[in-house]
């Protein structure tokens, strides 16, 4: 960080999970969040939820952003709970440049901020935007995928928790099936969220031919960070996907929000990957993989499919069925099976 | 330099002699001709440094441009109609984080039915999102309301449309005087951000603002509109001393002196109201009219200076406020209220139906012998109206109306030939 950064240095106490571990390790295979010389994007004071994901995978991002930018990095912001919780007037928690517009237009502003800077001879200036799954995989869908299709220079960052909690959980195109949500509500036949809908935006992003797709877990920090990096060493457009748990939204206990990003990944239904151009090209391979009971039980917005007595086997299945899927589909467990 | 041009054609010019830094272009009849034009300039190298974006929608368009706006960057669009509605949330946003963006409308009705044609239904949809509206009267004006508009919305800090006629100025070839870059650059400093995205000096733009700040915000966007009740007399000014010709202003006044009926309107429709005045006058009848330049922010003391002495105010628009009646009357009549005057509502031309020197004089007429309506429609058929209104009495499922109006025109004209 140089001196005349107008950003305020972190604190030790700051420095953020894994810092005892990180500290064992070579200075280069640290993370960012480990060192007193991260940025400190977002600051601390903001108003989010115990335990909530969005906040720690949007410091992580932005940090992990910020060095790779040298500091020279502008936000985007799609209206929504990041939003909300950094920015209660006249109180903010952001330490870099950062706008917002509509809960539909990130993508496009940042296409405005990158080709001012463009215009600007500031190529130095790098340009990410950032939503949750409401702002990003349906309302501002469109300006994504036209940000995307023009190859834009925007890192785009997607913070994952499956519905649109800033207004009180409700149904988004990715809310996973058979999630109870205020507009999924645990009732009828087939209580919660319906199979055969929803979008898998990585894949969408993918069939754009960008130079970069990848999802990412607050679960699994290093690869989160790496991930970040990879992306802002890249012209064009680039997409990460984060999957953050809401232990409000998920009905889930604050100090469960690693544990179920980390379940996620291991039952199969949310593959870590990468992807260039349209290809994957590398795949997260699973330790241990877990049913995805595992995953689900703990989490309130499932509990009616482990009603005493009344186990919605069939849709447990059908689930299962998904992380299955994708296991297969992204090679999660290949070099175990290879012999 | 005096050329033979099509309206839009010149805009284009105008927009490429103010060195925009971001454009960003969708099409949308009638405004395309101009972001095409613009585009051609970038390609073929006239204007340099800017970046030309096709972007896959209006909303993207003005989102792209309030981006380069917040990023320092001088940035413009264009649009219409539909266009306008489909950005309506990011217009609303670009003035409320008060962003200097301008932006050019070729004003054309909204549907449904669907139309193509000339009204100002569109920009009236927008007028209070805080954005500064001017309406061209000729392309002269148009082309000069812009080099006017980049000034005025930066000086601001404040987001500025310039209304143009669809098609009846969009695509009307006209002499157009296209003035030198160097006039331009001589006129319109370098864009200098209140507001600016710098890793240097960060700060958040946009953040959440509840109860106890949001009206005083607010507030501020009114009194950023009353300077400009200031500021755009003043630019016309300058722009008149640099170029050597009037335009612009708040309003301009046409033999209004001991008028007795004055024709308010706005746009390119002023051309055929003059012209009626001047016939009046030649027939001795005390007759004058108002152009009003900037419908935003609305000039109500140099109205009401200029109307007070006439008997009779008419307020002929191309927009309605269904349930109302007019939108810019209604605004006329704020204007009038310590000098209460009769003020008459004409809604004309929408969708482009012709505004013909015949009907206005006519409606003069009617105003002197006290015999108009409050408000009344211009060539409104009445007998089509009464067949439809006839119909749909009789029959539950009488269909649609557009339609059914569209089948018995085509009978009476079958009937016709």
């Amino acid at each position: 960080m140089s001196k005349e950064s107008a950003l305020q240095r972190v604190k030790f106490y700051q420095t953020g999970t894994h810092t005892v571990g990180n500290r064992l390790m070579d200075e280069d295979s640290r993370t960012v969040q480990a060192s007193m010389d991260r940025s400190n994007a977002i600051t601390s004071g903001h108003r989010a939820c115990q335990g909530c994901g969005e906040a720690l995978g949007a410091r992580y991002a932005l940090d992990a952003a910020m060095r790779a930018a040298k500091g020279q990095l502008v936000a985007v912001n799609a209206t929504g709970c990041l939003e909300v919780f950094t920015t209660p007037y006249p109180e903010t928690s952001w330490q870099i440049p950062w706008l917002h517009s509509l809960f539909g237009n990130a993508p496009a502003v940042a296409t405005g901020v990158a080709a001012a800077m463009r215009r600007k001879g500031r190529n130095d200036v790098k340009v990410v935007a950032q939503g949750g799954d409401g702002g990003t995989t349906d309302i501002g869908f469109g300006c994504l995928s036209g940000m995307f299709e023009r190859n834009d220079d925007v890192l785009y960052i997607c913070y994952d928790n499956e519905a649109y909690m800033n207004t009180g959980v409700q149904r988004s195109s990715a809310t996973p099936p058979t999630a109870r949500t205020a507009t999924t509500p645990a009732l009828g036949d087939a209580p919660g969220n319906v199979f055969g809908t929803g979008k898998n935006l990585p894949l969408i992003a993918m069939a754009h031919n960008i130079p970069y797709v990848a999802t990412a877990s607050v679960a699994d920090l290093h690869d989160l960070e790496a991930k970040i990096t990879t992306a802002m060493d890249i012209s064009g457009s680039r997409y990460i996907h984060i999957m953050v748990p809401c232990p409000l939204g998920w009905g889930s206990a604050p100090h469960d929000t690693i544990r179920l990003a980390r379940l996620a990944v291991e039952s199969g239904l949310f593959p870590l990957f990468e992807a260039e151009h349209g290809e994957v090209t590398q795949s997260n391979k699973i330790r241990r993989k877990v049913p995805v009971e595992e995953y689900l039980r703990p989490q309130r917005r499932f509990a009616h499919l482990f009603r005493k007595g009344h186990e919605d086997t069939e849709r447990l299945a059908a689930l299962q069925r998904m992380a299955d899927v994708n296991i297969k589909r992204f090679n999660l467990l290949a070099e175990r099976e290879s012999p | 330099m005096l050329k033979q041009v099509e309206g839009s054609i010149a805009v284009a010019e105008a927009i490429a002699l103010c060195r925009p830094e971001v454009v960003c272009a969708y099409p949308i009849t009638p405004q395309t001709h101009i972001v095409e034009g613009v585009g051609a300039l970038v390609k073929k190298g006239e204007l340099e440094n800017c970046e030309f974006i096709n972007v896959e929608s209006e909303f993207a368009a003005l989102s792209v441009a309030i981006g380069a706006s917040a990023a320092g960057a001088r940035a413009y669009t264009a649009t219409a109609s539909q266009g306008l509605l489909y950005m309506a949330e990011a217009v609303y946003n670009a003035g409320g984080l008060g962003l200097p963006i301008v932006m050019t409308i070729g004003n054309r009705a909204i549907g449904a039915p669907i139309n193509i044609w000339n009204d100002h239904t569109d920009a009236m949809s927008m007028k209070d999102a805080g954005w500064i509206q001017l309406f061209a009267e000729t392309n002269q004006e148009g082309v000069d309301l812009h080099i006017q508009a980049f000034r005025l919305a930066e000086e601001l800090s404040c987001p500025v449309m310039v209304c143009i006629d669809g098609f009846i100025l969009t695509h009307a070839y006209e002499r157009v005087d296209i003035p030198t870059q160097e006039e331009v650059d001589a006129f319109l400093p370098p864009y200098d951000p209140v507001q600016v995205l710098d890793p240097a000096d960060p700060y958040s733009i946009g953040a959440m603002v509840g109860p106890e700040a949001f009206t005083e915000v607010r507030y501020l966007a009114h009194e950023k509109q009353r300077q400009a009740l200031q500021l755009i007399p003043e630019i016309a000014e300058v722009f008149k001393d640099v170029f050597g010709r009037a335009s612009g202003g708040l309003i301009h006044p046409y033999r209004t002196e001991d008028a007795e009926t004055i024709v308010i309107a706005l746009g390119s429709v002023n051309g055929t109201i003059k012209e009626v005045v001047d016939e009046m006058r030649d027939d001795g009848m005390r007759v004058g009219s108002v152009s009003i330049c900037s419908f935003r922010p609305f000039p109500l003391a140099e109205l009401k200076e200029t109307l007070i002495g006439a008997r009779n105010v008419i307020v002929l628009e191309k927009s309605l406020a269904p349930g109302l009646g007019g939108v810019v009357a209604s605004n006329v009549r704020m204007a009038l209220r310590e000098a209460p005057l009769p003020v008459y509502t004409v809604i004309a031309g929408l969708g482009g139906r012709p505004i013909t020197v015949a009907s206005i004089a006519r409606v003069i007429k009617g105003a002197e012998k006290g015999e108009l309506p409050d408000v009344q429609f211009l060539d409104l058929d009445e007998e089509v109206v009464a067949q439809e209104v006839g119909r749909a009495a009789e029959t539950r499922r009488s269909g649609p109306t557009a339609e059914n109006i569209l089948k018995t025109l085509g009978a009476v004209s079958a009937g016709r030939h």
